[in-house]
């Protein structure tokens, strides 16, 4: 019981553990989608949210002049990566939820006294599931987007804007599942969500560029990991899929899209490692 | 060889001491009442078997591997239904079962044999693709033991099965587990209903304040107190002169021991007699002195009695006592992982 979370290693019978290993992963992934296909709600308000986002804030500046926005962008354009973007960590920061749930009403102890191959089969239905419904979640928006005339990447856009959103979507599945793990339950978990959700939208370039901001404003939004995302996507969206291109004149230097994604994976990896020693202590 | 054997087990919680030094070892095969007050520490014992919780110290081993050291092989050989059934309400309980078979991961043949037959034996056809949030109490119970012997595991582990159950369900579960003993299923089930270990159990052990007080079988706990039960009056309503009286007279009887005068029950006499011919003796004795007997009732020991004997209480008396003392909102948090 004490020790880490074992992963599944190359030992003889690795053929017959990895099987196992699937198997519970899978299970455990099917019960979230069984609970999503009765209980959709939650997804749905998921994209009701950010559709509204996009109609109100799209209509609020559309009468802006054309050359305010950098590259004479229209803001509908210029919001609908902002928008994706917030619906992709909304919907990821609720990742932690299910796994609260189960800890407060017991039901994680009928999975702790079964004899699982690797406890972090818990773990990764969670991301397989939250990855998953977040990008449904995503193309939903898009499809809206494009709808309403914001325009649609090119394959190279389209696949740059989904593997953004899927880094963005572990790095914050971490964050949830840290905090669903230590929090002492789902009020206090709904409270966190509530209180990070906008203001790091605000502090981030979803609404407005950095141009916009007042000094303090615009180091924040640099240091947002939602900019590091919203920008690569910006640029598919403008038809550049150029990594090379830098995205973000950032106080501290310019940024371009290997280098966001790159942040964006180093906060993937390192908050997972953040998180693991928590994980293993819960879940040993 | 005993399959669950427990060692100078400690665990304590903050202050509060749940298990000091537990000793306990339940051979193959065997049906094991642990009978205690709520508070005594069985659902901690229980816990600690199933893997969920880590003792202090001591050892302890299930099928012959240590919980600690090789947990995963425990699991594999243990069923445990724990006190509070966790189900999930939105899948049905064809669905959980499913999700525990790969939990255990069984075979997709194995795993719809074993839900067939579960179902049909603890009679779940009618509702078993219902989901779990419509379930009354006795159906979520049975579903659960369900799940907990999905596997055919070696050694069963029930934590208060029966509580609070209608009667159907409860006679439903008390044949499946002598069924199941009778397959050879090493059973441990925690009850504080004396009724349900003296009926279903082979051997038994009281605990009190996280250790085992007494153990055996029931009959041979009972025969230990000596003969049969009686209370006498020899009015409705007596005095405490009169009783006291009737007390020297019953004492001076070689045959009667333990003569208690109950006051709160109109100074009625409680004794214990070793033979059943005592009693014409008993009404002889009285006649003499001009009592006349108003009644009197017989029984064996119980229990209850049992329970009575090793610590100075009756089991009500204990869980109204503990009742009092326990945070039920701090115990449900502390065991929250």
């Amino acid at each position: 019981m004490t020790g880490s979370i074992e992963f599944p290693t190359s030992e003889p019978a690795s053929q017959m553990q990895l099987a196992s290993f699937t198997q519970e992963t899978l299970a455990l992934t099917r019960r979230l989608f069984l609970q999503l296909a009765r209980r959709p709600s939650t997804l749905i308000a998921g994209v009701l949210q950010p559709v509204i986002w996009l109609i109100l804030f799209g209509a609020l500046f559309s009468n802006a002049p054309e050359e305010l926005l950098p590259g004479g962008m229209s803001y509908g354009r210029f919001l609908g990566a902002g928008v994706i973007v917030f619906t992709a960590f909304s919907g990821a920061l609720n990742a932690g939820l299910p796994v609260m749930f189960d800890r407060e009403f017991g039901f994680l102890n009928r999975l702790l006294v079964a004899p699982l191959i690797s406890r972090s089969s818990i773990v990764l239905a969670s991301v397989i599931y939250i990855t998953a419904t977040t990008l449904i979640q995503c193309f939903s928006i898009m499809a809206m987007a494009s709808f309403l005339g914001y325009g649609w990447p090119e394959p190279g856009g389209l696949l740059l804007t989904v593997l953004t959103l899927v880094i963005l979507v572990f790095a914050v599945t971490a964050i949830s599942l840290g905090l669903a793990f230590s929090l002492p339950g789902h009020i206090e978990l709904i409270a966190v969500i509530f209180v990070v959700n906008l203001p790091l939208l605000f502090a981030s370039t979803a609404l407005a560029p950095i141009s916009f901001m007042p000094a303090w404003l615009g180091w924040l939004a640099t240091i947002n990991p939602l900019t590091f995302a919203i920008e690569p996507i910006r640029a598919a969206y403008g038809g550049s899929v150029d990594l090379h291109t830098v995205l973000i004149h950032a106080p501290y230097g310019d940024v371009n899209g290997f280098g966001c994604l790159a942040i964006l994976m180093g906060l993937s990896i390192g908050l997972f490692f953040l998180i693991r020693p928590m994980l293993n202590r819960k879940l040993a | 060889m005993s399959l669950i054997e427990l060692q100078e087990v400690v665990k304590t919680y903050g202050s509060v001491k749940a298990l000091r030094g537990l000793n306990l070892s339940i051979p193959e095969g065997c049906l094991y009442g642990l009978l205690g007050p709520n508070g005594s520490g069985k659902t901690t014992t229980l816990r600690i078997l199933s893997t969920l919780l880590e003792p202090d110290s001591g050892q302890v081993h299930v099928a012959g591997f240590n919980v600690l050291g090789n947990p995963r092989a425990v699991r594999t050989r243990l069923g445990f239904v724990a006190q509070d059934i966790a189900l999930d309400k939105i899948l049905t309980g064809r669905e959980l079962l499913q999700l525990q078979g790969d939990l255990y991961h069984l075979r997709s043949s194995v795993k719809d044999l074993r839900i067939a037959e579960l179902t049909a034996r603890l009679d779940m056809d009618s509702w078993i693709d219902r989901r779990c949030g419509s379930y009354s109490g006795g159906m979520k119970r049975r579903l659960d033991l369900a799940a907990g012997l999905l596997h055919q595991p070696k050694v069963l582990v029930l934590d208060e099965p029966t509580v609070g159950l209608d009667i159907e369900s409860r006679t439903t579960i008390w044949n499946l587990l002598r069924e199941l003993k009778s397959l050879g299923t090493t059973i441990l089930l925690s009850s504080h209903y004396l009724e349900e270990v003296d009926v279903l159990a082979d051997r038994m052990a009281i605990m009190d304040n996280g250790r085992v007080i007494a153990e055996g079988t029931p009959a041979d706990l009972k025969k230990e107190l000596g003969g049969d039960r009686i209370t006498l009056r020899v009015q409705e309503f007596s005095d405490e002169n009169e009783s006291e009286e009737v007390r020297s007279l019953l004492s001076s009887i070689n045959e009667v021991s333990h003569v208690v005068i109950n006051r709160s029950q109109g100074f009625s006499l409680n004794l214990v007699v070793d033979d059943q011919n005592v009693l014409p003796l008993i009404r002889q004795c009285l006649e003499r002195a001009g009592f006349s007997i108003f009644s009197l009732s017989q029984s064996r020991p119980s229990l209850d009695d049992v329970y009575l004997r090793s610590t100075g209480k009756t089991l009500m008396d204990a869980e109204l006592e503990l009742a009092g003392k326990r945070d039920v909102k701090l115990e449900s948090k502390k065991a929250m992982r």
